[in-house]
């Protein structure tokens, strides 16, 4: 039988919880057992290759790009979970969203303290993915079937939700795995 | 004070509770433990947060406000009402700008322990993200407003255990927020000690200097939920 297929990838987060999944150890050999990667910063496959189990989901939408992988993830993922505050709430990135999108734009390329901008343009170039009016948990963009808030997530938390899910069991945390800091 | 004994039902429980007790009272003496934020032992309580609420003979009611009577019949751990208690957590979480990852209470707050306690994993509300302000001016206390959930345990308790009344509110519903009797913290007689910063459930009063000195592993809520501290141990399996 064909192993199930796990991809993963962070959005608008700081890869610590990514660090935290390879902080599960010697345990990552039985993963490598469990389960194949799809795409994952891990193997640094690009693109979903094909249906895929479980896709986990680092970092909230801050941009249009995240945005669209997002909803590739869903749309290839059959269980598909937000790992970490980020993804479930917003994370640090969300501190912008009770400050107006032009206003941080000013501060990051015009009037902040550090700032050397001789041309005074607030970098504009296509390939810079525009970002959204606000930094949204994942679950307010598509649907999301599991959160494992923490920032990040413990290892022993990652791994209790995944052995569970590959199980087929709920992902149902005991009470000291679940935490939000 | 009467203090006839009487006796009513929790979940099918028989309490004892004297007269003059109010529900939550009698429950926390029996080992029964009810949900509950704005209450607080050493202060009038206020029934504003709602966590509390029971059904008494049908009636949601507030189990720190209302007076034990003989004979009701009080439902408190049912399916229905920890659905409504976490609703209104999950609310309190979206109407602030919540970040445990390094909030100085975290661990040690009793809202984020209640969702613990309650396995909320995210919120079911999208966030409002408002724009709250933050009061750095006093040289000992830190007041940020992106926490409060405007319990009013800070209110009651500079007024009744400090004799001081430096906090209050201003606005009504959605607009309401802490506010202090002056035009800033540090023109107020607050001082650290004060049983106001203590009585603060979440991290909104804060005192400066003492963050994060209990690891994490020993702060009040790493280990076990909210309410074990009333509810018996469970039995060993
Ligand atoms: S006050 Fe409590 S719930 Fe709010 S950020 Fe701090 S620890 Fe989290
Ligand atoms: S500052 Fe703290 S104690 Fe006062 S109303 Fe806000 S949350 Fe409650
Ligand atoms: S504890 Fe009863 S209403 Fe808040």
């Amino acid at each position: 039988m064909a192993k199930p297929k796990v991809a993963t990838t962070s959005l608008c987060g700081c890869f610590g919880c990514h660090m935290s999944l390879l902080d599960i150890d010697d345990r990552i050999l039985k993963l490598v057992e469990l389960v194949d990667f799809d795409r994952s910063p891990i193997n640094d496959i690009k693109k979903i290759e094909g249906q895929v189990d479980i896709g986990l989901i680092e970092g909230g939408c801050c941009n249009e790009e995240n945005l669209a992988v997002l909803h590739e993830f869903r749309k290839h993922c059959k269980i598909l979970i937000s790992v970490g505050d980020c993804a479930t709430n917003g994370g640090i990135p969300a501190m912008r969203n009770m400050v107006p999108l032009g206003e941080c734009y000013e501060e990051a390329f015009l009037n902040g303290p550090t700032v050397v901008n001789p041309t005074g343009r607030i970098p504009d170039d296509p390939e810079i993915p525009l970002l959204l009016d606000k930094v949204y948990p994942c679950h307010e963009a598509v649907k999301i079937d599991y959160h494992l808030p923490g920032c990040p997530p413990s290892a022993d938390t990652l791994w209790a939700a995944l052995v569970a899910l590959l199980e087929g069991r709920e992902p149902e945390l005991p009470y000291e795995l679940l935490k939000y800091d | 004070m009467n203090t006839e004994a009487i006796t009513f039902t929790i979940d099918g429980k028989k309490i004892e509770a004297r007269r003059g007790d109010t529900i939550l009272e009698a429950a926390d003496r029996a080992g029964v433990y009810i949900p509950r934020l704005c209450w607080m032992k050493e202060l009038l309580p206020a029934g504003v947060c709602r966590v509390c609420t029971v059904r008494v003979n049908g009636r949601p009611q507030a189990a720190c406000t209302q007076p034990a009577a003989a004979g009701m019949v009080v439902e408190n751990d049912t399916e229905e009402l920890r659905q409504l208690r976490r609703d209104l957590i999950d609310m309190l979480f979206v109407e602030g700008n919540h970040f445990c990852m390094f909030c100085e209470r975290s661990g040690n707050c009793e809202l984020q322990a209640l969702a613990y306690r309650f396995g909320i994993t995210a919120p079911k509300y999208p966030f409002l993200f408002p724009r709250r302000s933050v009061d750095a001016s006093h040289p000992d206390v830190l007041a940020d407003g992106n926490r409060c959930i405007r319990c009013g345990r800070c209110v009651r308790a500079s007024r009744a255990l400090d004799g001081k009344s430096v906090f209050g509110f201003t606005g009504r519903g959605p607009q309401k927020r802490l506010a202090f009797n002056g035009p800033n913290l540090a023109a107020t007689d607050v001082a650290a000690p004060d049983h106001a910063i203590a009585a603060c459930p979440t991290g909104t009063l804060i005192v400066k200097r003492v963050g994060y000195k209990v690891p994490i592993g020993r702060r009040l809520y790493d280990h076990s939920p909210i309410g074990s501290e009333i509810e018996p141990p469970a039995p060993e399996k």
